[in-house]
């Protein structure tokens, strides 16, 4: 099964950052940090450089919205894992319904690329500084997202 | 400009080392070196659409190739002609609906697929898997691994031109899809998990039908090498192309054999056992070139690795139940249905209004016969899941294209598109 980071070295990352991290819970053996979207790319790079961590294979990049009546609605879910060490670390950056615009982290791990257009097809969230932000599995002229809450699962007949 | 004797007896040589690799290509001036090429100013380039009905594409994927002659100077895959909203459709089915979605995503792998899903749920269902149903499991995932496997020689060894191969590998296949019919009725789908067990137990019998598999599948192996692995064009078309660093591979995310084949021995079976990998015994073949020959040398190494597990399944399998024991979660048996009041209350609750899974989320992740299959699910309590993402290998091995191929030939591309074994129903899902 998969094992998270010691204890300490979460609390030291919270401190590190203390900023940034809004909170770290853990839950079924898997530690989730909710992370400021304004820092993100600084604590990614930290993340990925720091000996203890060494977070070096982005495993996931994912989206999630919570729902039409929450707010912050939408989360960035970010899986890392570290080759050396063999831990993972889930990080998730909420964001706004209004304009979701959080940076892109294809500067430090290159798979960041399909993952963040894939976010942006499915749930509209735009990543700023990636390379090529384009659809990626809907077609070009599609207008919706469809992973949102308010998306039917039928889609529109008029596609 | 001809070629001199040197350069041909250069070109000819098997086992070429590939830094030494020299690729030629033909311009007005006669066939120079690439490397001469690219430092050059580049001229007007060809743009073509490669696929989506290119049968070396492995389904519908479109390639976007900008060339100059006959290298690439970019590439850009297109892809979603199969996006048919899986993610989506999950939301809105029931926990125990979703392994037959499942199965359809990397469509050579099904077992593997259902695996990784039923761990993700069991881990928040907090279950208790009893021993006979786990080894089921990884019997079942290592013959799929096998059977993925397969269809990945025959397919990459047609693209570069061995077509014999093919045939003898579905031959192959087709004896486990039968053992697959004779475990659940489904060959390339099958369902054959569920959430804390299996759908039924082994058939009579069954033993020996993996035993005459296990006897007869070594001299296959023996023909895929005379075949292939000795034969001089095949590794002429193979070594030195797509090379892919360690350090690249890692950054693009690259797992499972792809990234052994770039010398990164890493493992999910090993790294974080799961279903009782930590109980087999079985070596993880790495290949430090991270060339196409070297992820071919890693999977072919991984038949015979899979079929050790698959010998220590059968000789040690244990007995008992093939469910966990939950009568909320886990549907009774047909006779008790017919002879117990509660059981036929609790099989006609779980199939007409599912079962309640635990808030909170989990990432499962396994080693899929493609790399790193991992499934996110988000639970909200009730008895569909709120959001169920799946990180599918063949999406991120792909996404790497573009840099193995730049600067190579455009016959080396289907080579190269053969070594990362895609799926594109993964890919889109």
């Amino acid at each position: 099964m998969a094992k998270a980071p010691s204890a300490e070295d979460i609390a030291a990352l919270g401190e590190r950052f203390s900023e940034a991290i809004r909170g770290t819970r853990e839950a079924l053996g898997e530690v989730s940090a909710y992370v400021d979207p304004a820092f993100i790319l600084e604590v990614c790079t930290f993340l990925r450089d720091d000996p203890r961590f060494q977070f070096n294979l982005l495993s996931d990049l994912t989206g999630v919205d919570l729902g039409l009546d929450q707010e912050p609605r939408f989360e960035v879910i970010y899986h890392l894992y570290s080759l050396p060490l063999g831990h993972r670390l889930r990080l998730k950056a909420q964001l706004p319904s209004e304009e979701p615009t959080i940076d892109s982290v294809t500067s430090i791990w290159k798979t960041a690329n399909w993952h963040e257009r894939e976010t942006f097809d499915m749930f509209g969230i735009v990543f700023e500084g990636h390379p090529d932000l384009r659809r990626i599995l809907t077609p070009d002229e599609f207008q919706w997202h469809p992973l949102r809450k308010d998306f039917p699962v039928r889609g529109y007949d008029d596609f | 400009m001809e070629l001199d004797q040197d350069q041909l007896r250069e070109r000819s040589r098997p086992g070429r080392p590939p830094a030494q690799r020299t690729i030629y290509a033909e311009d007005a001036s006669g066939i120079i070196d690439i490397n001469e090429l690219k430092e050059r100013e580049l001229g007007s380039t060809m743009t073509l659409s490669m696929g989506p009905q290119h049968p070396s594409t492995h389904g519908v994927l479109r390639l976007e190739l900008e060339l100059d002659g006959e290298i690439v100077i970019s590439t850009k895959p297109d892809i979603g002609y199969l996006h048919t909203g899986m993610e989506k459709l999950m939301e809105a089915k029931k926990y125990q609906s979703n392994i037959c979605i499942t199965d359809r995503m990397d469509y050579l792998n099904p077992m593997g697929n259902n695996l990784g899903y039923v761990l993700a749920v069991e881990k928040l269902l907090q279950l208790e898997i009893p021993p006979r149903a786990q080894c089921i499991r990884v019997l079942m995932c290592e013959l799929q691994r096998i059977a993925s496997h397969l269809v990945w020689i025959g397919t990459h060894a047609l693209d570069v031109g061995a077509m014999s191969v093919f045939f003898y590998a579905f031959d192959e296949r087709e004896k486990i899809l039968n053992m697959f019919e004779d475990v659940c009725g489904g060959r390339m789908t099958p369902s054959y998990f569920r959430v804390g067990g299996m759908f039924q137990d082994l058939p009579a019998g069954f033993d020996a039908k993996v035993n005459r598999f296990l006897s007869e599948f070594p001299s296959a192996l023996e023909a895929f090498d005379t075949l292939l692995t000795g034969n001089r064009i095949f590794r002429g078309r193979l070594q030195g192309v797509g090379v892919l660093s360690a350090e690249d591979a890692i950054s693009w995310g690259i797992t499972g054999p792809s990234l052994r084949g770039s010398g990164v021995e890493h493992d999910l079976r090993r790294a974080e056992p799961y279903s009782g990998y930590e109980n087999y015994d079985f070596d993880i073949p790495t290949f430090p070139e991270g060339d196409v020959w070297a992820r071919y040398q890693v999977r072919r190494q991984e038949f015979r690795e899979s079929l050790k597990i698959v010998r220590q399944c059968i000789e040690k399998m244990p007995t008992g139940p093939i469910k966990a024991d939950n009568d909320k979660v886990v549907l009774p048996d047909r006779d008790d249905m017919k002879t117990h009041m509660d059981a036929l209350i609790h099989h006609f609750l779980i199939a007409a209004d599912g079962f309640k899974v635990p808030e909170g989320e989990v990432y499962v992740a396994i080693e899929g016969s493609k790399g790193e299959l991992g499934y996110y699910i988000i639970s909200d309590g009730s008895e569909r899941p709120f959001r169920c993402h799946v990180r599918g290998p063949s999406f991120v091995n792909l996404s790497a294209l573009p840099d193995m191929v730049k600067g190579s030939l455009i016959a080396d591309v289907v080579a190269v598109i053969g070594s990362i074994d895609i799926v594109l129903g993964e890919i889109d899902r």
